[in-house]
């Protein structure tokens, strides 16, 4: 966990007092709507088809249990019973009253949550692995560098008026599990030959209605340097970025027009004749944010205690163990996933009492810590292996232990035409349905890894593009409308979808994923050949026959 | 569904209403021919021709203080004067979620 200082603490409670204010001139009718929506933007406000919804930061997706009880305290008090935790590692509300939203916005600064840089054009909230810190092989804890950026960017105001809204994500390991190659900068913590520590530099990524694939500007930028270089980054694109076109403003778009090499160019020779701005971090700076987040005071367990070897003769658990339990850096210790995707469930909401409950089991069995994933699901990141069957157990009257983790029912989506004032056609009922279809576990595990993602609209925040299975919601005539598209992959071998074949209507969705599905599991290699990687090796073609050959 | 904000320049073919989002709560309301708000679909003046429709968004966004985003939309009117919404966008504003919520409402 990463403790507030004094100074973040002033800040948050500043920018309550400045949102209070805000409001109040705007319901007495000092601001007009277009002169608020700006200040409500910047603290995560925005306007959906029912009522304002509310997203609030959860910083490289790490959270206290405290603070998950005071969401869960938001979800109750000011909104309906529940929160929609999102592909950036963020939580929405979906009812609140913008009379009631200065009290939110207080209640959660008492435990240091905030609102600052989830909507705008600014530097949104810096994402990372679900599992920093404690995934073995990591080269170290990516929300150091997380944390470093976030303090130089927040209210920055060179960054809080860009061209369009800019998001970076972070991964120091192997397994890229926070989609980097999908975001405006990704940044790969490694080593170099030397043994130091620093990044490769990714820029240009982005889904949306341009959907980019991020390339790689700079091998290696040693870690003392990561704030000037991307400040340098930051400068190129205010200088050359579209203001005049919304949708050609993103960076990925002039990424694409500059072309990767002259970006680059571009960039060295500003962060060159920028100099020393004093932006460069000298070690006693990277220790003191370091010394700021805190481990648990691990205990030296076996690797297979005997509560483990006891509870392997009980089925449900061995499968939920197999399925949602994931090796820890230290023995005797588990990273565990909590399923936010029941049968029949939105995908990512859970209610107040969930979080209530998951941050009591979170003190009991995880030293008061929680993540979220982008995957929009939960994880327990300190669970000792003799707690995993108790820990199964309460889970499961919880309603999240649902075996699925990357199976076929795990799916992303956006809220879409539900909620959403931008979607074109609904996403949650969608992935109800293929829950329901795939409900039988044996079958998603006879499947294997299979990620479908889901989005409304060609905005892209159920990242539809990158799902092995993608799903965008289209309108036709009033009618919603559905795009499918296959091979697609968010990780280090990230790359777009392809398009299967004509879009199909609302009813005939599930339908046509059960086919695709049925298709892979005739035309795969072998069992362990996963669904992406049939496609790559056959290309969408053999598959397309199957599923378009009698439609 | 097209979204208000591509509707702009649509003119209305049918029977339409004027909608937008209650300023201090956000709920979906309706402008009525008294010139004020309302949550209830049924209470809402109708249009039936482009001026009608131009003239009544032009005096509910001038009520910049009572509701947020006015735009007209489509609803249709059924038998004994039942106004219905007229597409699918409008009916989840009306109506609340197509989803089952799986928590009390």
């Amino acid at each position: 966990m990463y403790a507030y200082d004094e100074l973040d603490r002033t800040l948050i409670n500043e920018r309550v007092s400045e949102f209070r204010d805000q409001v109040k001139r705007r319901l007495s009718g000092e601001l007009t709507e277009d002169e608020f929506k700006i200040l409500r933007l910047q603290n995560g406000v925005y306007l959906q088809l029912h009522a304002y919804m509310f997203r609030v930061a959860i910083p490289y997706g790490t959270l206290s249990s405290k603070q998950l009880r005071r969401l869960a305290h938001v979800a109750r008090r000011y909104d309906r019973g529940y929160g929609h935790f999102t592909t950036r590692q963020n939580i929405q509300f979906n009812w609140i009253k913008l009379a009631e939203l200065p009290d939110a916005l207080a209640d959660l600064a008492e435990v240091g949550i905030h609102a600052m840089q989830t909507s705008g054009n600014n530097m949104r909230n810096v994402t990372s692995d679900q599992w920093a810190g404690v995934a073995p092989g990591e080269i170290e804890d990516p929300r150091i560098w997380s944390e470093l950026i976030r303090q130089h960017t927040t209210l920055h105001p060179e960054f809080s008026f860009l061209p369009r809204k800019f998001k970076i994500a972070i991964t120091a390991a192997e397994h890229d599990r926070a989609a980097i190659k999908i975001h405006d900068i990704g940044l790969r913590l490694h080593k170099n030959a030397d043994g130091e520590t620093g990044f490769e530099v990714l820029v240009g990524g982005g889904l949306g209605r341009t959907p980019f694939i991020a390339k790689t500007i700079k091998p290696f930028v040693p870690g003392r340097d990561i704030l000037s270089y991307i400040e340098a980054i930051l400068r190129v694109y205010n200088q050359y970025g579209r203001r005049d076109n919304i949708y050609k403003a993103r960076i990925k778009i002039l990424v694409h027009e500059l072309g990767i090499e002259k970006f680059a160019k571009e960039v060295e020779e500003e962060w060159k004749a920028m100099g020393d701005v004093g932006l460069t971090l000298d070690h006693a700076a990277i220790e003191e944010v370091r010394s700021r987040f805190s481990y648990p005071a691990y205990e030296k367990l076996p690797h297979m205690p005997d509560e483990l070897k006891q509870a392997a003769h009980d089925k449900l658990f061995e499968r939920w163990r197999k399925n949602s339990v994931s090796p820890h850096k230290v023995q005797g210790y588990s990273i565990v996933t909590l399923s936010l995707k029941p049968v029949g469930g939105p995908p990512g909401d859970a209610t107040a009492e969930q979080m209530d409950a998951v941050a009591d089991l979170a003190d009991k069995y995880s030293f008061g810590e929680i993540r979220v994933g982008h995957e929009q699901n939960l994880a327990l990141p300190h669970v000792a292996k003799r707690d995993l069957p108790a820990l199964f157990k309460a889970l499961d009257r919880l309603g999240l232990a649902t075996p699925n983790v990357n199976l076929v029912t795990d799916i992303i989506a956006c809220p879409g035409l539900d909620y959403c004032s931008l979607a074109n056609a609904r996403s949650i009922p969608i992935a109800q349905e293929l829950t329901r279809r795939f409900a039988n576990h044996d079958t998603a595990d006879l499947i294997g890894r299979l990620h479908i993602n889901i989005s409304g609209c060609i905005n892209a925040c159920g990242h539809h593009h990158v799902g092995h299975i993608g799903i965008l919601g289209v309108e036709k005539n009033g009618e919603e409308f559905y795009q499918i598209t296959i091979g697609g992959r968010a990780d280090e071998n990230a790359q777009l979808g392809t398009l299967i074949g004509p879009a199909v209507p609302y009813a005939e969705v599930a339908d046509v994923i059960e086919d695709i599905v049925e298709a892979y599991l005739a035309l795969r290699d072998r069992p362990e050949e996963l669904f992406v990687d049939t496609v790559k090796r056959l290309g969408v073609e053999p598959i397309r026959e199957r599923v378009y050959a009698t439609r | 569904m097209t979204s208000p904000l591509e509707q702009k320049k649509i003119r209305i073919t049918g029977p339409s209403v004027v909608t937008a989002n209650r300023t201090w709560d956000g709920a979906v309301v309706y402008r009525t021919a008294k010139h004020g708000w309302s949550t209830e679909l049924s209470d809402s003046a109708i249009v039936t021709t482009s001026d009608e429709a131009r003239a009544l968004l032009a005096e509910a966004t001038a009520d910049d203080l009572g509701a947020v985003g006015p735009y007209i939309a489509p609803v249709e009117l059924k038998d004994g004067g039942k106004v219905k919404p007229g597409n699918l966008r409008e009916h989840i504003r009306a109506k609340g979620v197509t989803i089952d919520l799986q928590v009390p409402a």
